[in-house]
């Protein structure tokens, strides 16, 4: 979902570049704020795991293939703000060295997997553990939705900056992208589920949403 | 560092150099949601990709054999995303109050 350069108008560009520029503000402060010092190496350890993950891509429908994204797993056990980091600095390595999405499409990748997959698919995951059962499983199925929820956000986002540019019409690119990006979605809700149930099984106080919001 | 925080790292960043270095070069080389809608409607051609990048698609260069190629990539860009991460919490997070900062 990575957004090459010329896909994007300069003013969308411009404008997610100024929100995620906020948001990564905002992270940088609560991280000041709130990282202790056992936060440091998961943090770290968090942004390895989602870039080598994200070179593993697997094949869905019809010879396209799908890589998972990661922004629910650090958000589940980091919180919305740090993901968002950890999503941007993934991001701006990918960008400036590998060339996988824009030097001016950074703002808006930042902003279609930070800030709508990492911030926006954690509250959602909040919420859906507030109805949830207060198990390991009802905090498991929240992961599951949270994060195909995250996927399919962020590809939404995408599709409408692709609208917003004139890239592509409205009736074409947003049933095209949320259709792939449903089936993408299934894979990311299996890794993201797997790996925060082995986590919880073997580190529990890893995850970080497993403590705060008393779903034992 | 306690022994803990250490054998996070070593599992953590050892799972993520495995997958990155061994198991990527096998990974899918179809394209992915995005490049697929790019393509199927067309507006694929106004992609430009950056020449400055120093690793193009994951291939690092001066490595004839492909595969070799994308795991020496996945491996040096692992270990560059850990060093980045890691160094930035550090020193960010909020400082101790017994003056060991």
């Amino acid at each position: 979902m990575h957004i090459p350069d010329g896909f994007v108008s300069c003013s969308i560009n411009a404008a997610t570049f100024a929100a995620s520029t906020v948001a990564l503000g905002v992270a940088v402060r609560q991280a000041r704020r709130n990282l202790d010092e056992r936060g440091v190496p998961l943090l770290g350890v968090t942004a390895a795991f989602v870039f080598a993950a994200q070179m593993l891509n697997f094949p869905v429908a019809g010879g396209t293939s799908g890589h998972f994204l990661g922004a629910l797993l650090a958000g589940v056990l980091l919180g919305p703000f740090e993901s968002c980091l950890i999503m941007g600095v993934v991001l701006i390595v990918q960008a400036l060295v590998f060339a996988d999405g824009g030097i001016t499409a950074l703002g808006t990748n930042i902003f279609n997997m930070g800030i709508v997959g990492g911030i926006g698919g954690t509250y959602l995951f909040y919420g859906l553990r507030r109805v949830l059962p207060k198990t390991r499983k009802g905090f498991l199925a929240a992961v599951a939705v949270a994060s195909w929820a995250s996927v399919l956000g962020a590809s939404a986002a995408c599709a409408m900056e692709l609208i917003l540019s004139g890239t592509s019409p409205a009736r074409v690119v947003l049933p095209a992208m949320l259709g792939v990006h449903t089936l993408i979605g299934i894979g990311e809700a299996i890794i993201t589920t797997t790996v925060v149930g082995m986590v919880l099984a073997v580190r529990s106080e890893l995850v970080g949403a497993w403590h705060e919001g008393g779903a034992r | 560092m306690t022994r803990k925080r250490l054998g996070l790292i070593f599992v953590g960043v050892g799972v993520s150099l495995l997958l990155a270095t061994f198991i990527s070069p096998y990974a899918s080389s179809s394209p992915d949601g995005l490049e697929r809608v790019a393509a199927d409607h067309g507006f694929q051609p106004r992609a430009n990709a950056w020449d400055g990048a120093p690793v193009k698609d994951y291939a690092m260069p001066g490595i004839k054999n492909e595969k070799v190629a994308t795991g020496i990539a996945g491996l040096t860009g692992t270990l560059g995303v850990f060093a980045v991460a890691f160094g930035l919490a550090a020193l960010l997070r909020k400082k101790d109050t017994d003056g060991n900062a």
